[in-house]
């Protein structure tokens, strides 16, 4: 009987939890622009985004700040790490809290921060800004893919290629590099998923003309509800949840159940003090 | 060790223009005023928030959350027993599925709110069809506690789940061996050992809820205020920094407190680090 209830309690969760998306996903494929009756399947808004020049032109900003942004920080995050690692435990602490900030602080104090300091020293808001904006919250997210490979990483192996004549940077390239790289990787898709998913500081960084997916959604949904944002918004989902499902399978060992997004890597973002009390070797 | 300084130097100082500048500079607005003579170190910002209407919308932000928070636990709690219990199949499968949601981008899943709730939407199509009252919350308190324990719901349920999945089964048998019956067992092992998880997930919902503004601005409609909303109008549209800096630097202590506070009632192993 408990048994019963228990998965009756579970099923209704879940619907709760489901439906509303997969309804928004069904009825983008509804031929009548009604959200309640179905009148048969189509791909006309589909078709239609493809010829909405605002939503095409939001699509290639999207991709290309997500690429870039990703891209940056890959690189200049992945370099910081391997600075970090051989810190000393004082420095490194004072890195790792300040890395920490945009992590911690709302996206809203974040997005808003940032608009001043571009509108203080006059820079016009538009791609570039959007792009600083974005490299920003995604490096902390990359140094902290990467530092537990660095951990992980016997150190002796450095130290062999030097003894045999190996360059510091030959070293780096061919023993170090090798042994990191699925943090790299890891550290890479997860910027770029961040990035194609922001909204809050994209909306406080970016200028008039230049607009990424979720902003258009979010004008055109205030307007009011228009089934080619259905349309948009599946293919977002789908997007998203495919990178983050290779991320996921990317960070988790056996069960899934204990390493969801970012766990594993990473410590608990949201919890102050396991954030404190992540023992910084 | 000397390549630890070259490579660093450029996060180190991309940190320092892009995240400590900022963040000094909203602390600079939120204690000046611009004056025709010039700017002046002022705390007529914190003044202007202890208005009555200002601070309703702290009060109304806090209430809110708080009530998000409560409606996520009572529904999450036995989500996270459920899930984490002995007697259930494909159990990875659905902590999976429990997963997903989270990683949807909030601003479809409130939008996919709206078009379910408003006038003509679904839910009121099905209620007409079998003959139940219409029901009208978009753009009400409803909609907004509905969306946000919408999207927070998994946040509260996770934590708890990790923690409850670490509680040594033995302990529990133990118990049964001596005679307990199952609410002996929840009340004095089950529970006490998850709080740490009830915290963080606690943490974890209340914190997103009060700083929330697409949510309320979405399903709440535009004239809806929560201090989200009221520092993105400062921003935005009222173009008062001063005022929208010392707005953001009362929200950034009001989550170090409730970080703080929660901190209080937390353990090393809380949370299990779900995120």
């Amino acid at each position: 009987m408990t048994k019963v209830i228990k998965k009756l309690y579970l099923a209704l969760v879940f619907m709760f939890l489901y439906a509303p998306v997969v309804i928004l996903i069904v009825f983008s494929f509804n031929s009548s622009k009604s959200r309640a009756n179905w009148a048969g399947f189509t791909l006309k808004w589909y078709l239609d985004l493809f010829k909405d020049k605002q939503i095409m032109s939001s699509l290639y900003y999207t991709i290309a700040v997500a690429l870039l942004a990703s891209l940056i920080a890959t690189i200049m995050g992945t370099a910081a790490a391997l600075g970090i690692h051989n810190m000393s435990r004082f420095k490194k602490s004072i890195i790792m809290n300040i890395t920490y900030l945009p992590v911690l602080n709302p996206d809203i104090v974040t997005g808003i921060s940032l608009m001043i300091l571009f509108i203080f020293f006059k820079i016009k808001l538009g791609f570039v800004t959007l792009l600083l904006a974005h490299i920003t919250f995604n490096v902390p997210y990359v140094i902290l893919s990467v530092l537990p490979k660095l951990k992980q990483l016997n150190k002796h192996l450095e130290e062999a290629a030097l003894d045999l004549g190996a360059t510091p940077f030959y070293a780096l390239r061919k023993v170090i590099l090798p042994e990191i790289m699925p943090g790299v990787v890891t550290g890479f898709l997860l910027a770029f998923t961040l990035s194609l998913d922001d909204f809050i500081i994209s909306f406080f960084t970016t200028g008039s003309g230049v607009s990424t997916l979720s902003i258009t959604v979010y004008s055109m949904a205030r307007l009011g509800i228009n089934p080619k944002i259905n349309a948009l918004s599946t293919l977002m989902f789908i997007t998203v949840l495919g990178l983050l499902l290779i991320i996921n399978k990317r960070t988790s060992g056996n069960s899934i159940a204990k390493n969801t997004k970012e766990q594993k890597e990473m410590p608990n973002f949201y919890n102050p003090s396991s954030i404190e009390g992540e023992p910084l070797p | 060790m000397k390549r630890g300084r070259v490579t660093t130097f450029p996060y180190i100082v991309w940190m320092l223009i892009f995240i400590l500048v900022p963040l000094v500079l909203v602390l600079y607005y939120a204690v000046t005023v611009t004056t025709p003579a010039g700017t002046v170190f002022s705390l007529q910002n914190f003044e202007k928030f202890m208005q009555p209407i200002y601070i309703k919308v702290l009060v109304r932000s806090i209430q809110l959350a708080l009530v998000s928070t409560i409606i996520c636990l009572l529904l999450g709690y036995p989500v996270a027993m459920i899930l984490s219990g002995r007697d259930l199949s494909k159990k990875n499968i659905l902590v999976l599925l429990f997963v997903i949601p989270m990683w949807m981008n909030f601003l479809l899943r409130t939008y996919a709110w709206m078009t379910l709730l408003e006038k003509k939407g679904l839910i009121n199509t099905v209620l007409g069809f079998i003959g139940l009252p219409q029901i009208n919350i978009l753009y009400t308190d409803s909609a907004v506690i509905l969306g946000m324990v919408y999207n927070f719901l998994p946040f509260m349920v996770l934590p708890i789940f990790s923690v409850m999945s670490k509680i040594d089964k033995s302990i529990i048998e133990a118990a049964e061996d001596l005679g307990s019956n199952s609410f002996t067992v929840f009340r004095k092992i089950t529970l006490p050992l998850s709080l740490p998880g009830v915290v963080s997930g606690i943490t974890m919902v209340f914190m997103p809820a009060l700083t929330t503004f697409i949510i309320s601005k979405l399903l709440g409609g535009s004239q809806y205020t929560l201090i989200g909303n009221l520092i993105e109008d400062q921003f935005m549209r009222v173009y008062d920094w001063n005022f929208g800096s010392a707005l953001s630097i009362i929200m950034m202590l009001l989550i170090v407190i409730s970080m703080a506070v929660m901190s209080r009632y937390d353990r090393e192993d809380a949370g299990g680090g779900l995120f």
